[in-house]
């Protein structure tokens, strides 16, 4: 959230693979789950039309890896590219963080969804091609290996591999430090009044 | 150095740089019900203001009923979400153009017709499309709802610079050929995210030549190549579309915007990121076959296989959304038939898009198998379209004449559809269930989804034309 002030450091955790790339937020979360007033309760919809059988949400699909019972628990996400695409439904971010992810490792992330991530202090991780193979292979032979990823040191580990990830020095700071991002602009009001002050009459 | 557009209004906006970001100034905000009422909560729980309501407009789109005017049609929470953006313009001083209002629209088609999205701006608004006002050269981007609550309290945003890329189209469009069918070769072109990380410039002959009704369908699908934001530069076309309306600037204050709009191009010389040429010869009127919006073919091409894409991801993808959409390699799409016709959207829900459609349904009759639906984009539109009698030769021919709203494209109301219906929708996004779970939806123009309408299959448009 985007007033949230506790910060992400390191998390461990096992993960779940969804090896698949373009996975966008219809499919994170369908249009039907949108009709809310709040940022809580989305969990339970995530991957709604993949994770159950039924309209219904009481028959799931025992194919889809977020249910099968070796990746229970598992709060880190394992995808492909441009995870996030389409829509700009914060609601992607809110239903993962409460399913129960703390962090997601992709190849690549669409730019909004990602922003989304960074204000709901759910980091998102980007790795070569090459790095999420290794990793799918370890999650594939091993479903409870436990994956550290370290956002100061920005890597991910498991077992004897360590990777290392990029990640904007601003992005950083924000997740780090969980900072209040209106709060800290509000602090700019002066700036922001005097930058008014110039703009011609018809703008 | 020689300057890009974006790099002009980007300039232009920068109130403080803070490292890497820069904080900039957002001109008009364009708020609606799905995406807003969470921010307007944030901001009440710390007791914040929204700083500058008259830069701000919300309208009621997304969740509302397009066969009925009661804001509980449905159901009743779609309700609360609408009663909430009503109570929350209330509270905060902000103009609503609520359900039935002559001025209520889908959000991307409300604003620009009433002059509310000038050259320069910036524009935001908790919807992806956003892109849609780049048309206008305005930088125009969609945010989540935690920017959403940014823009309300502080009127900024802190923003990194995107890549640029330029996309130009050259030579006349071909007879038969819409500005939807460039934006889909495009994509097609470049891919899904093939824009990941830029903002796009659309410059050449075919671009310029466009209306700006024209442009907006271009500039919206933007997101659609994972762009940030779609530009194309302002120039008499534009000008000439905003003179008059509502929002727009007047006596002098109109001509000194003209002067400064005049300045919004991007100069000789400029560098891009990144350029991709396209040749508007080479554009046939497109479907999409798969379940994403790159995956787009001419009408007269065969549906391809998962073998024709050497990249083993695209391969995937390929097998994956070939099994969705119930279609085998080789497949022509002349004989796929559809049992739905869309037409309407931010994409394609405007006055001109509604001629064209009804340029094709006046020779015809929905076949019985098809139900086809007609969306206007605003009570604008709607009113247009009926002054021209355009609703009665839907009706005519068989198409359900609409309320405005986003209907169909995204089924967050009483339009959806159920698995295995096949929909030829003139809507933005063809995702897996985007329209109805196990849904099928075909991207295209206007003009193909009313031929769609009378034949009951993907028929060339260049066939209809006299």
């Amino acid at each position: 959230m985007s007033d949230s002030t506790q910060g992400f450091t390191a998390h461990t955790g096992s993960a779940v693979p969804l090896d698949q790339a373009n996975v966008d937020t219809d499919q994170i979360i369908p249009k039907q789950f949108l009709t809310g007033v709040t940022r809580a309760g989305y969990g339970k919809h995530l991957f709604h039309d993949w994770r159950y059988l039924d309209l219904e949400e009481k028959v799931p699909n025992p194919e889809f890896s977020l249910n099968k019972p070796e990746f229970a628990g598992a709060s880190i996400l394992l995808t492909r590219e441009n995870f996030g695409c389409g829509s700009s439904r914060e609601h992607a971010p809110w239903s993962l963080n409460d399913f129960g992810f703390r962090t997601i490792i992709a190849t690549s992330y669409a730019d909004i969804f990602y922003g989304n991530c960074i204000n709901n202090q759910l980091l998102p991780v980007a790795l070569a091609s090459s790095e999420m193979d290794a990793l799918f292979a370890a999650v594939e032979a091993n479903p409870s290996l436990e994956i550290t990823v370290n956002l100061p040191a920005q890597t991910v580990s498991f077992g004897e591999t360590s990777f290392s990830f990029d990640i904007a020095d601003h992005h950083k700071t924000n997740l780090l430090k969980g900072l209040d991002a209106i709060g800290q602009t509000l602090e700019l009001t002066d700036k922001i009044s005097a930058y008014e002050a110039k703009q011609p009459a018809w703008a | 150095m020689a300057k890009t557009l974006y790099d002009k209004v980007w300039q232009a906006h920068i109130i403080d740089q803070l490292g890497e970001d820069s904080l900039i100034y957002i001109d008009r905000h364009l708020i609606h019900e799905v995406t807003s009422p969470q921010a307007f909560a944030g901001l009440n729980e710390k007791g914040r203001k929204v700083r500058c309501p008259e830069r701000t407009v919300g309208t009621m789109d997304h969740s509302i009923s397009t066969r009925s005017l009661a804001i509980d049609a449905c159901g009743p929470q779609n309700a609360l979400q609408l009663h909430t953006l009503a109570n929350n313009c209330e509270q905060h001083g902000i103009q609503l153009f609520p359900v039935g209002h002559q001025k209520q629209g889908i959000v991307h088609v409300m604003g620009p017709e009433l002059g509310l999205i000038q050259p320069g701006m910036t524009v935001v608004c908790g919807d992806s499309h956003t892109a849609t006002h780049g048309a206008f050269g305005a930088l125009a981007f969609g945010i989540g709802t935690s920017q959403v609550e940014h823009v309300l309290a502080t009127q900024t945003l802190k923003q990194s610079r995107a890549k640029s890329m330029l996309i130009k189209v050259n030579g006349a469009l071909p007879v038969g050929i819409t500005a939807k069918d460039i934006i889909l070769a495009i994509i097609g072109r470049i891919g899904h995210a093939g824009a990941t990380g830029h903002v796009i410039e659309y410059a050449g002959e075919a671009i310029s030549g466009l209306t700006m009704e024209e442009r907006m369908t271009v500039c919206n699908m933007s997101i659609e190549a994972g762009a940030k934001a779609g530009l194309i530069a302002p120039d008499d076309t534009t000008f000439e579309y905003l003179k008059g309306r509502e929002y727009a600037p007047k006596d002098q204050n109109w001509e000194d915007a003209v002067a400064y709009w005049k300045t919004l191009y991007t100069e000789e010389g400029a560098s891009f990121d990144t350029v991709v040429e396209l040749e508007a010869a080479d554009i046939a009127p497109q479907v999409t076959w798969g379940t994403n919006p790159g995956q787009v073919i001419g009408v007269d091409t065969p549906v391809p296989s998962p073998d024709d894409f050497s990249d083993p991801i695209e391969k995937e993808s390929a097998k994956k959304a070939l099994g969705y959409m119930g279609l085998s390699a080789g497949d022509k799409l002349a004989d796929v038939a559809v049992n739905h016709v869309f037409i309407g959207s931010c994409t394609n829900g405007r006055i001109e898009d509604l001629r064209a459609a009804a340029h094709i349904a006046k020779n015809g009759k929905v076949v019985d198998s098809v139900t086809a639906i007609v969306v206007p984009g605003s009570g604008h539109v709607k009113k247009q379209a009926e002054a021209e009698g355009l609703d009665k030769i839907f009706t005519d021919a068989g198409f359900e004449w609409r309320l405005p709203g986003c209907s169909m494209c995204l089924g967050m109301n009483d339009d959806k559809l159920v698995a295995g219906d096949r929909c030829a929708s003139t809507s933005n996004r063809n995702f897996e269930g985007r329209q109805g779970r196990g849904a099928r939806t075909h991207l295209v123009s206007p003009a193909m989804a009313a031929a769609a309408a009378i034949t009951g299959r993907f028929a060339d448009v260049r066939d209809f034309q006299e």
